[in-house]
């Protein structure tokens, strides 16, 4: 058991800075970006494709995360210079990624099997297994992403994206270019969405085509998970919430998988997750509007 | 300060929902001139604020701000120039962000944006100070989200944000019409008193004959996208509103009616 957990903390640290990617466009921008789906497979590729070639894993790293931010580039300007409903324009680069990202690979995976990771030298230096390495690293990086964009959110172009989300006509009524806030926005999302891909193939030592199917309600269950812990507080808290969301989502699938749930249900439990969380709200204000019809009309 | 010449507009061209919103309105108005605009309903008064602010391209025609022709130039940069309260309290600030936040977004106005702090500790002394002026009890609740406060408290912090960098030109757009009796006019005065202190040149679109009357240099009538009455200076002191009726009735097209909420308060 301790060691199911172990990994769910090590997979839920990775996966939380694409939560975070996805909370950006998600919560702070106000839309559902599909992009999300191709940018984590495109961050794994790369990075993997970099090492199997004999490059250092943190320049894979880099290079992935400038492809991630590359992608977000893309489906913005589809979006909005080109006009596309923002659903439509992720789901248009998400599907242009697939083809990219067999290209970087060259074939549909690449295995990282004896092959130095952003991890080894953590390992190499602590003297830690693997899974421990993972977590270590896993910290670090959450804790700085989260100083970063909480310093970040807190600038001038911070706030002009935060507003974006909440008020565009407001926000160019003040002078700024909705357009830009909106594209850097989905930039910073991809970057850090590719990180993440790029992290998790070297963890599980693989970049495979398939792994971004089903990661965008992945993010949006761990960012709900999240949000029902620690509530809709203060920035700060709120990006730490999705480290926590990301972590126990993982422990959950885990939980349950061991409890005898087959493997090829995940999806379907997870999609199940996400509906219950939007439709939460709607049931219970449902619920009570009966409730109220029923005792008007007594 | 403001010069719109030959101003036309029409929606949806070529289909059956085809309307013309502005036919052939030129409007110039001089630095410090506060102008109230009347007109029933769709006579066209928001299609001439929002071509002014470049929400959407007149189809012909050209309007200059101090002497800078903004007829093509795009929303988000003639906004420099410009400030605007809209009818909404949920436009014209950001509900989910603070009153130092809103405020700090619009003291930014037509300025480049870095990598510097959003908001800054100086200009925290400043905007109290400044919402100490509003007399609304907003001075300590500088970190309170926005979208906490009454409309009134909002629209009251919308034209502060508005007003905040000295736009040449402020457009307010009923922006009292969704509040009730009382904190209209205390809006409405916060209004007056700014735009007097600061000498700003303004449109203000009202529906409410009295205040048109009351506030302001000058008053224009619109109906059918076009004006059709334009008073000012002495003449406008004198109007009253029962001469406001006669010119309405007088310049209405056949399908206009005076909406009640016009005469009435
Ligand atoms: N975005 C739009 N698309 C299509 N038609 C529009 C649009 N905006 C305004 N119109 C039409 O243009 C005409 C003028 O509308 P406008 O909003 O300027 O009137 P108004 O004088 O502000 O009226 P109100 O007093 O009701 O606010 C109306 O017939 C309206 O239906
Ligand atoms: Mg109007």
């Amino acid at each position: 058991m301790q060691e199911i957990i172990i990994g769910a903390i090590s997979l839920g640290l990775l996966w939380a800075v694409m939560t975070i990617g996805v909370y950006i466009t998600y919560s702070v921008l106000g839309m559902a970006d599909m992009t999300a789906e191709g940018s984590i497979t495109l961050g794994a590729a790369v990075a993997a494709k970099m090492i199997s070639s004999g490059r250092s894993p943190i320049y894979g790293l880099l290079l992935a995360i400038t492809c991630g931010m590359a992608a977000g580039l893309c489906n913005g300007i589809l979006h909005t210079k080109f006009k596309i409903p923002s659903l439509l324009s992720g789901i248009l680069t998400m599907t242009a990624l697939f083809s990219i990202n067999l290209r970087v690979m060259g074939r549909a995976n690449i295995s990282l099997l004896r092959m130095p990771t952003i991890f080894t030298p953590v390992s190499d230096m602590f003297n830690l297994d693997k899974g421990s390495s993972v977590i270590v690293v896993g910290v670090l990086v959450c804790a700085g992403i989260i100083a970063l964009l909480y310093w970040f959110f807190g600038t001038e172009i911070g706030s002009a994206i935060r507003a974006t989300g909440n008020n565009a006509d407001m926000v160019r009524a003040q002078g700024i270019n909705t357009d830009t806030t909106i594209i850097l926005g989905m930039m910073l999302s991809n970057g850090l969405i590719a990180m993440s891909g790029a992290m998790i193939g070297q963890s599980q030592n693989y970049a495979d085509l398939q792994m971004g199917t089903g990661a965008i309600v992945i993010g949006l269950a761990s960012l709900f998970i999240g949000e029902v812990l620690f509530g809709k507080r203060s920035y700060f808290i709120r990006l730490t919430s999705m480290v926590f969301g990301a972590i126990i989502y993982r422990i959950i699938i885990a939980s349950v998988l061991r409890l005898g749930m087959p493997a090829d249900d995940l999806k379907l439990f997870t999609a199940i997750t996400v509906i219950m969380a939007l439709s939460l709200p709607n049931i219970k204000k449902f619920a009570q509007g009966k409730r109220r019809s029923l005792s008007g009309g007594q | 300060m403001l010069q719109v010449t030959n101003l036309y507009k029409v929606f949806n061209k070529g289909t059956v929902n085809e309307r013309m919103a502005l036919e052939n309105v030129s409007l110039s108005l001089g630095v410090g001139d506060f102008v109230t605009v009347i007109g029933g309903n769709g006579a066209g008064k928001s299609t001439l604020l929002n071509c002014v602010a470049g929400v959407y391209p007149p189809d012909s025609g050209s309007i200059n701000l101090d002497s800078i022709d903004v007829t093509r130039m795009q929303e988000y940069k003639r906004a420099k120039y410009l400030g605007r309260v809209f009818q909404d309290p949920m436009r014209g600030t950001c509900g989910d962000m603070n009153i130092e936040e809103n405020l700090a977004l619009a003291k930014r106005r037509g300025q480049h944006r870095g990598l510097s702090w959003g908001v800054t500790s100086k200009e925290r002394i400043e905007y109290r100070h400044l919402l100490k002026s509003l007399d609304l009890g907003l001075e300590d609740r500088l970190t309170s989200k926005v979208g906490l406060l009454s409309g009134g408290q909002r629209q009251a912090l919308t034209l502060l944000m508005a007003t905040l960098k000295n736009p040449k030109l402020l457009l307010l757009d009923e922006h009292t019409a969704a509040l009730d009796p009382r904190t209209a006019k205390k809006v409405l005065d916060i209004s007056d008193y700014i735009i007097r202190e600061e000498g700003l040149t303004t449109m203000m679109v009202t529906h409410n004959m009295r205040d048109a009357i009351r506030y302001g240099n000058r008053l224009i009538m619109m109906s059918g996208g076009s004006i059709a009455v334009d008073v000012s200076g002495d003449e406008k002191r004198k109007l009253t509103v029962e001469d406001l009726l006669r010119l309405f009735e007088k310049a209405k097209g056949k399908e206009e009616d005076i909406p009640d909420r016009m005469i009435l308060g």
